[in-house]
């Protein structure tokens, strides 16, 4: 077995200190979290944390029921690479001089899916999002033109077989829960439980 | 992120009056049924001890000598009487000095709630005086925390503490509260109970079907063994297991917090697991088909070598925190749920069976570990006082119907093996965290929460001078707690691990103790040291007739080891007897 890259993503409550309480889940254990990104999420109120980390399943399976846990967590989903769509932003700042002279920037702009955020006589900001792999591309092309600042943005990731949230929220504050609610992943284990 | 707006119905039977956020504290402990809190005054907290002063008829009040005893007494106060431990400090170190407190009622699922005053909300972030970030602080090591800054948010944030703290696997809630808040003068709608909270479900629905395919299991059984552990007592399911364990015919072996939820006496009761516990059910774990996990969670010092652990078994494993099931040991069958529902399901799908061939096998064992161990512990050929045979004592008088409190170490160890317990909720002792310094206060606590019981603290020469200060408390609460020393003049453990792996290289194992008659006589509390096997029984007759709380040193021998012992990183099959 081997470590992946898995994304985590959580459904809490705007709670102050939940992202202390979140974090310290991977601190404790001594995991590095690779990217972090907080935002609201489908359902009013509710927020969705966006967790990255190179861990083996096991780990994360186990991380993510201890995440779920918590009195503020709803709801804690892990998934590989292959079950999300993700994207990550990133700005680059070159100087305005030295790309007119030496690049063509539309074809830059072109094959990179780029655009220019800003324009000025001193500096050009760009702008692509995509796999990491895809916004490293336009680092290494950009820096033989000496490129001033670079920055990336936490993943963010939508999970491909997900129906959102709107549905489970609704279960959530019942105080009978429905079927869904008591869903866990042990739990899902039933062929393997009767075949044994 | 923004703040928390906590959700309150408004109560439209009750009239509104103006009360301040300190008073709308004490009310929620009233209507909560809180009779006694522990807790300790300072700047911060002023206000709520202010308003205390006039709820003295409702709410008693014992002012310990440390907040770390103040939440230790919590935890004791919450083991004996089943409720809510609750404890108030003050800000900064008042706070800092419950960390040890929390930590220990977190990992062993104590449901407390702690209630600390904090500087003005003006001044947060300002390096105050006596201000510290306790919400940060105890993050780690409670179930919930919440810092409030506007007294119209203390009913609700209140009713969601207790809740929290009670409900599914219990836990410490903390909740700060700035000066402010406590003075804010408010429209207070009256109390209303959590009942719901929509991020936590502290109780799942039981599905069925793994109910149903338990029963399969334990009905195929050749060679069934039940473990227990504190889930049954947290689960009040004390009957329900019974019932299960006697219609199966299963014997039955607990973990150190587990003990007591079944009487030490019963024939299917076959002892302790783990590290010191007993041969048969230590060796037999790796003998077993079907191993059934009751309201515990598979903890290192009682498994031992995982990898070496049980493999041989289908597990099933009943507990009400998802995150437990696989955690440690990979279930066969994982039923979630709380025990006190759970088990009855089970007991009806079970065939009323017995084992006998099977049971006996724990017998030989046991035969075994008494001819090399136990005959020796509790009735010793030598001179020199064992503590096995304090503990023999001490049962025979009491008859088992005293709650025992206990420490970290040896005499922990020796305890939880050889006291007899009829009934649940006696035992009384610092598990997970293993918090030296916990029995003194525990069993202040403990006394409160049941007063009716007599409360025996036992506790090594080590320990109680972590915590000795609360002889203060003892005296000025009144409580009358018995307080048994047994000193060996080391601190044991630790020494008798030096001895077995570190080539008896004693390290700074070597403690002093001061005269604990004299200490407690200051504190007027009566007491006598004794060494001799001729003395015991009368000492151990006086301590607990005295009418009022009393102290007894008994000298033990200095270098005696507990055994059986699972070395660590030992399967526990590999048990050794010396």
């Amino acid at each position: 077995m081997q470590k992946e890259e898995f994304t985590i993503t959580v459904y809490t409550e705007n709670h102050i200190g939940l992202l202390v309480r979140i974090a310290t889940m991977f601190s404790r254990r001594k995991i590095n979290i690779e990217s972090l990104n907080t935002s609201p999420s489908e359902a009013e109120g509710i927020h969705r944390f966006t967790i990255v980390i190179n861990e083996f399943e096991e780990v994360v399976r186990k991380l993510a029921r201890q995440i779920e846990k918590q009195v503020e967590v709803l709801k804690a989903y892990y998934n590989t690479n292959d079950e999300i769509i993700w994207q990550e932003l990133a700005l680059y700042k070159v100087s305005t001089d030295e790309i007119a002279e030496k690049v063509k920037v539309e074809r830059l702009l072109r094959e990179h899916g780029a655009r220019a955020v800003v324009i000025r006589k001193d500096y050009t900001i760009f702008e692509t999002s995509g796999h990491r792999e895809e916004t490293d591309k336009l680092v290494e092309v950009l820096a033989p033109y000496g490129l001033i600042e670079f920055v990336r943005s936490a993943r963010v990731a939508i999970i491909k077989a997900s129906h959102g949230f709107h549905e489970k929220l609704r279960e959530f504050e019942e105080a009978q829960p429905g079927e869904e609610q008591i869903e866990n992943e042990f739990l899902d284990k039933q062929s393997e439980v009767f075949t044994m | 992120m923004e703040t928390l707006a906590v959700e309150q119905e408004p109560t439209i039977t009750k009239k509104t009056q103006t009360i301040s956020g300190s008073q709308a504290v004490l009310e929620a402990f009233v209507e909560e049924g809180v009779d006694t809190i522990f807790g300790y005054p300072g700047g911060a907290i002023m206000p709520i001890y202010d308003a205390l002063y006039d709820y003295h008829d409702k709410l008693k009040h014992i002012l310990v000598r440390h907040e770390q005893g103040g939440i230790h007494a919590g935890q004791g106060y919450a083991r004996t009487s089943g409720k809510c431990g609750v404890v108030f400090a003050t800000s900064g170190p008042g706070a800092t000095n419950l960390v040890t407190g929390l930590a220990d009622a977190m990992i062993d699922s104590t449901p407390l709630v702690c209630i600390t005053g904090q500087v003005y909300a003006h001044l947060l972030g300002t390096d105050a005086f006596q201000e510290i970030d306790v919400i940060n602080i105890t993050t780690p090591v409670t179930k919930w925390n919440y810092q409030v800054t506007d007294a119209t948010e203390i009913p609700a944030v209140l009713a969601k503490a207790f809740y929290i703290a009670k409900s599914g696997r219990p836990g410490p809630v903390l909740i700060d509260i700035t000066k402010n808040a406590q003075l804010q003068q408010f429209d207070y709608e009256g109390y209303q109970p959590c009942t719901h909270i929509r991020s936590y479900r502290p109780k799942p629905i039981i599905r069925k079907e793994y109910v149903t395919a338990a029963a399969e299991l334990i009905n195929k059984a050749e060679k069934p063994f039940i473990i227990f552990g504190q889930g049954v007592i947290l689960g009040k399911a004390e009957k329900e297991f019974k019932a299960f364990v006697e219609k199966t015919g299963i014997p039955a072996a607990w973990t150190i917090l587990g003990l007591s939820a079944l009487p030490t006496d019963h024939p299917l009761n076959v002892g302790m697991l783990g590290m010191h516990g007993n041969y048969g059910p230590n060796v037999l774990t790796n003998d077993c088909d079907v191993l059934i996990a009751v309201g515990m969670r598979f903890d290192d010092r009682v498994t031992g070598r995982l990898d070496k652990y049980a493999k041989q078994a289908k597990i099933i494993h009943l507990d009400i925190d998802p995150s437990e099931i696989d955690k440690n040991v990979k279930a066969t069958v994982g039923v979630w749920g709380d025990c006190k529902e759970t088990l009855p399901m089970l007991t009806k799908l079970v065939e009323s069976k017995v084992y006998p061939q099977w049971v006996n096998r724990f017998r030989e064992y046991q035969l075994e570990e008494e001819k090399e161990v136990i005959q020796e512990e509790l009735n010793p050929s030598t001179d020199v006082l064992t503590m096995g045979e304090v503990i023999r004592n001490l049962n025979e008088l009491t008859g088992g119907n005293a709650v025992i409190v206990t420490d970290v170490g040896q005499h922990q160890m020796v305890a939880c093996r050889y006291a007899k317990f009829n009934q649940s909720k006696s035992n009384v002792t610092s598990g997970g965290l293993g918090t030296m310094g916990f029995a003194l206060p525990a069993a202040i606590g403990a006394k409160f929460g049941a007063p009716e019981r007599t409360v025996v603290a036992i506790i090594g020469d080590g320990g109680v001078q972590m915590t000795i200060q609360e002889l203060g408390t003892v005296m000025q609460s009144e409580v009358n707690i018995k307080i048994l020393i047994l000193n060996n003049e080391f601190l044991g453990m630790v020494r008798q691990w030096q001895q077995l792996f570190h080539d008896k290289r004693y390290s700074f194992v070597d403690i002093a103790s001061p005269d604990y008659v004299a200490v407690a006589k200051a504190y007027k509390i009566e007491g006598q040291k004794i060494s001799q096997r001729e003395y015991l029984r009368d000492a151990l007759t006086t301590m607990l007739n005295h009418n009022g709380s009393y102290l007894l040193e008994v000298m033990v021998g200095k270098e005696n080891n507990v055994f059986p012992m699972v070395p660590q990183g030992c399967s526990v099959s590999e048990i050794r007897l010396k």
